[in-house]
């Protein structure tokens, strides 16, 4: 029987003042360089009529995600276009990530919590400014002054919920990856270790039953999931952040 | 004797913390069964439908994903914590 180790980032080395630098910080940074690369690529050289399809594609891409903005949080919120377009791109990538077999910065809390912070502060900016700071924090007290704690812990749920969302999708999918595999290379000895005599003990070596079913796994938990929680951070990002400017009572 | 109980209490502690899942289960499989009766009334709004189902999906699942952290939390951190404080 194998064995099974489900492990967080490893810390690959150390800095000075006890900072660490782990698998989560290189592998973002290798996101990040690989989405900087691209972007140089598709927009350098750029021409008032397009003649390259980079330059179609790059453009296709703005309109798009622009439209996108516009559609949800109205046309005064588009300059929040590149914002929503970075959190797009660096959780799509980042989730990702975990199909060359890397460790995904997305199944670290402290990325997730991250980004959800800077969208708190986002909320937060926008809250007061629409209303003023008297007004926001009077909002705590409402209906009943004996309603605060409660006020105050449904304002702190917003980033918590964004964060734990996304962290336990992709987290769950590598843990459940692990397990079935796991699970499939006990299966694979116990099948295949009853044949007899020598070819017992090479099929039960041989890989069989792992080949096809992770994949399948892998397609539900690394794609479908990686691209629909990083769609459902930026639209809750945008619909948060539009709801709260539109508090003018 | 102790670290087996510790042990045990925080197996049996993940295990009953999974039944967070059956919450967003039944909704889930409530909202994709009222979406299909939408796009089954109006085939041409199978997009946005789609759309808004996967949305509320992913948030209906939020207090599944809660209960999933804390089992995550008993199994992977709660052992050695409370082991160390015997």
């Amino acid at each position: 029987m194998s064995d099974i180790s489900v492990s967080g980032a490893k810390i690959l080395f150390e800095l000075p003042f006890g900072l660490t630098i782990s698998e989560t910080q290189v592998n973002m940074w290798i996101v990040m360089a690989v989405i900087a690369a691209i972007c140089i690529w598709l927009t350098h050289g750029m021409k008032v009529k397009p003649d390259s399809k980079r330059q179609i594609v790059a453009e296709f891409l703005v309109k798009t995600v622009t439209n996108f903005v516009e559609s949800n949080m109205g046309k005064r919120f588009s300059g929040f276009t590149p914002y929503v377009a970075a959190l797009f791109s660096l959780a799509l990538c980042s989730s990702l990530l975990s199909l060359l077999g890397m460790y995904p910065p997305t199944s670290d809390l402290n990325t997730t919590l991250g980004w959800a912070l800077v969208t708190f502060v986002l909320i937060t900016y926008y809250k007061i400014r629409t209303s003023g700071i008297g007004k926001y924090l009077k909002g705590f007290t409402e209906p009943v002054f004996l309603m605060t704690p409660m006020n105050i812990i449904g304002e702190m749920a917003t980033p918590v919920s964004m964060a734990f969302r996304m962290f336990g999708n992709v987290a769950s999918g590598s843990i459940i990856s692990t397990l079935v595999y796991a699970g499939l290379a006990w299966l694979n000895q116990a099948v295949f270790g009853w044949l007899p005599g020598v070819l017992g003990d090479m099929a039960a070596e041989l890989p069989i039953l792992q080949l096809g079913i992770p994949a399948i796994l892998s397609i539900y938990f690394d794609v479908f999931s990686g691209v629909l929680q990083a769609f459902i951070f930026c639209m809750l990002t945008m619909l948060y952040i539009a709801s709260a400017a539109e508090v003018e009572t | 004797m102790e670290r087996a109980l510790v042990l045990m209490g925080c197996a049996i502690g993940a295990g009953l913390s999974m039944i967070a899942g059956i919450g967003p289960g039944i909704g889930e499989g409530y909202a994709v069964g009222k979406a299909c009766e939408a796009i089954a009334r109006q085939p041409e709004q199978k997009g946005s439908v789609t759309t808004t189902m996967l949305m509320g999906c992913a948030i209906a699942e939020t207090t599944g994903i809660y209960g999933l952290v804390v089992g995550m939390l008993l199994i992977f951190l709660a052992p050695g914590m409370f082991l160390n404080r015997l």
